[in-house]
């Protein structure tokens, strides 16, 4: 077991190295073989750890290599394999290999193949990592890691000036969030003296519940969690990350590296249980978010762009969970949003393959005929993600929103309302593509055609999974077992177990709201975008105030650029005065000092043989008088 | 053998200060004066050789062979700077066919 846990990131390293020192030389199915197939091998070792953990066994501790060893204690260069890190094993490998297979017919035509291909394998080998570490040290290395692939792999299309900005864009915002991170590992070891998880745990648990250190550091670890999962203030990097190929928004954007911060905080559970200001902290963050992205993303008319503010959205519901003390919960929702985001992702990309690279919905609408199987899985993705049941998203965001009723109705209220516009803008968004008449060029409209095997069977088998993924833990109310809740009780403990003082006919009354709600935004959106085919106005026709303001994002980014980068710019301005006037000048002045005395000094080298020897006799002469004086 | 030493020591110290001063005084004004390279090099060995002398007289009068062994590293030394110093006159003589010495000048600033 031992040695499967470290093949599992090792040997997507390996494909990576051989395919990005290769990548040249490599023919694409070569590339495609070595990439898709480490991963695959990679996903079968997490099958079977995951049962051997699932069997009962315990965790699988492996620890390569003695990494710095310190007086006092020591950071290994070590894995854990445990109930929460094997679950993640599975999404990780899972939908990164489908994704994968995927991205074989997606990026089929494109010149940098297989660059493309290294990249994913480095970013899947360091997202393994960053599950896998068995301390703060190592989840940091997967979480520079995966933010390097991010900004890699965003910025893809380099020759797309604009494209680079968003990637410079998504490594700075992520920068401030890991700053936050590593001043709350720093603190962690300064109290603690290890970073190790199980000593870090151990220890703090004998602290009292509101201790100001820890309170401090889990504010700061929450920031990491912000820069990475685009939480509000850090979250504007996400929408423009979607200038990646569409798989990159999937398995990176969606699917796994945005939902680090969540496993992080879930990873380190027993510190935030024990800082209950930081939990209400993530709790109003996480339904802010939730809110003001769903908001967002009922005006935006790009595919890729509401499917980006509907993952920054569904990451709120995440943070709501885990400030409510769902650490389950939220795990679970990771789990499906995992499932049905990367579906809807890899839908999107196979829509804007048929279109030729065209992204704005206004100009799609009638894609059910020309894309059967695209419509099917976008529908299956669309509905698990409005909460329908017995779709996915249904149990995995009730289980969130029952917490948050048993513990503050505010966000309760809030919740309900966030997934009421979830559902609008996911119908609004299947039905501005799938229904209706095709609105494009008729150049497009012959090009339409469905996508190729290789792209369809993934979406199908995520399809499956978007659809049933709620299996995974049925609540007691439905006459299940909540087993997910059993799987992750070693890690989680008995501090989320299943919620107990909601009795049944109100958790049944508490979903058929959300339900019932959710439904009647669909009809609405029906009607709306089918019925009466309106079609969102075009750019530069006047809109009506609130849906300009939400239109434009709040503004947030022109804020932004007012507030940090202007000033930035004005003081890296007065800097490059004193850069120029101050220290050039000093520094030249010391060079142009230099050669002015030697040339002064010149004269002395006469060239006389005869002069230097006297010079030197006299001097001699003169040290020896000196000598004899004193 | 001690009568040789107990004779040399009858002669007072100063004689051969005097004596190894002056011969060190006409080496140093060889070197200054003369622009044979060869010459040059003669008075160099003028100087070392008064400064040998006056080792040598210095340690007989103090019973300490240890000035004698100087002595013998001096030379040592000297014969190798010779060595040096003659090469770079032949290297001299074929790039100006003289070994005039105020004609190394070309390294003036």
């Amino acid at each position: 077991m031992n040695t499967l846990a470290a093949l599992v990131p090792i040997l997507p390293l390996l494909s990576f190295l051989v395919i990005g020192l290769n990548f040249r030389r490599l023919p694409k199915p070569v590339t495609s073989i070595l990439a898709c197939g480490s991963v695959l091998v990679s996903f079968i070792f997490s099958v079977v750890l995951f049962f051997h953990i699932k069997g009962g066994n315990p965790t699988v501790n492996v620890t390569l290599f003695e990494w710095i060893p310190a007086a006092a204690t020591s950071l290994g260069f070590s894995f854990v394999v445990d109930p929460l890190s094997s679950l993640m094993l599975l999404i990780v490998t899972g939908v990164g290999f489908l994704i994968h297979v995927y991205s074989i017919g997606y990026m089929h035509d494109d010149e940098g193949f297989n660059r493309f291909f290294s990249y994913m394998n480095l970013f899947v080998f360091s997202m393994l990592v960053l599950v896998l570490g068995s301390n703060y040290l190592m989840m940091f290395i997967g979480w520079e890691g995966v933010g390097l692939c991010s900004y890699l792999l965003i910025g893809f299309w380099f020759k797309n000036q604009a494209y680079n900005n968003a990637a410079k864009k998504a490594f700075i915002m992520n920068r401030i969030g890991d700053l936050g991170f590593l001043l709350g590992m720093f603190i962690l070891y300064v109290q603690f003296g290890s970073l190790d998880y199980q000593t870090v745990f151990a220890k703090a648990s004998l602290l009292e519940s509101g201790n100001l250190i820890l309170t401090i550091a889990t504010m700061l670890l929450f920031v990491g969690a912000i820069g990475k999962s685009a939480q509000i203030p850090l979250f504007t990097w996400l929408p423009d990350a979607m200038a990646g190929p569409t798989p990159v928004s999937a398995l990176i954007h969606a699917a796994t590296m945005v939902t680090a911060g969540v496993y992080m905080v879930a990873r380190s559970h027993a510190l935030y249980i024990l800082a209950p200001a930081t939990m209400m902290v993530i709790a109003v963050i996480g339904i802010t978010t939730a809110l003001f992205a769903a908001t967002i993303a009922i005006f935006q008319n790009d595919i890729k762009k509401v499917l980006a503010y509907s993952t920054v959205s569904q990451l709120g519901y995440m943070f709501v969970g885990l400030g409510m003390g769902a650490f389950t919960g939220a795990m679970f929702h990771l789990t499906t949003h995992a499932f049905f985001k990367a579906l809807l992702f890899l839908a999107a990309g196979s829509v804007i393959h048929a279109m030729g690279g065209e992204q704005d919905i206004r100009k799609m609408g009638g894609l059910k005929k020309a894309l059967p199987i695209t419509w099917l899985v976008f529908l299956a993705g669309t509905i698990a993600i409005s909460g329908i049941p017995p779709f996915s998203g249904f149990f995995s965001k009730d289980e969130i929103l029952l917490h948050a009723y048993e513990q503050n109705k505010v966000i309760w209220v809030l919740g309900i309302l966030g997934s009421l516009m979830t559902a609008f803008y996911m119908f609004r968004l299947f039905y501005l593509t799938f229904a209706g008449m095709f609105r494009g060029t008729d150049k497009q409209k012959q090009h339409l055609h469905e996508s190729p095997k290789s792209m369809t069977i993934p979406l199908i088998i995520l399809a499956v999974l978007a659809v049933a993924g709620g299996l995974l833990n049925i609540p007691a109310v439905f006459g299940g077992s909540s087993s997910l809740n059993t799987f992750l009780s070693p890690i989680f403990g008995s501090g989320v177990e299943p919620v107990g003082e909601v009795s049944y006919g109100t958790e049944i009354l508490l979903m058929s709201i959300a339900v019932i709600g959710s439904l009647a935004m669909i009809g609405f959106a029906w009607f709306r975008f089918v019925k009466t085919a309106t079609i969102p106005v075009t750019d530069g026709i006047k809109r009506p105030a609130l849906s300009n303001l939400l239109y434009h994002k709040y503004y947030i980014d022109e804020i932004y650029q007012f507030l940090i980068e202007k000033p930035v710019l004005w003081l890296s301005d007065i800097m490059h005065l004193f850069d120029v006037y101050v220290i050039d000048k000093t520094v030249n002045f010391v060079g142009n000092a230099t050669v002015w005395l030697g040339k002064q000094s010149g004269f002395l080298q006469t060239g006389n043989i005869g002069f230097y020897l006297i010079a030197m006799v006299l001097s001699i002469v003169a040290f020896l008088v000196f000598g004899l004086m004193i | 053998m001690n009568n040789v030493v107990q004779g040399l020591q009858l002669m007072p110290i100063s004689y051969y200060i005097s004596f190894c001063s002056i011969l060190f005084v006409i080496g140093m004004i060889g070197v200054l004066i003369k622009r044979n390279a060869l010459v040059i090099f003669m008075s160099i060995e003028l100087m070392l050789n008064s400064i040998n002398l006056l080792l040598a007289a210095f340690s007989v009068y103090h019973n300490d062979p240890a000035g004698q062994i100087l002595v013998i590293f001096i030379m040592v030394v000297a014969a190798a700077e010779v060595a040096v110093g003659l090469s770079i006159l032949v290297v001299t003589y074929r790039k100006n066919n003289s070994i005039d010495v105020n004609l190394l000048n070309q390294l003036k600033g």
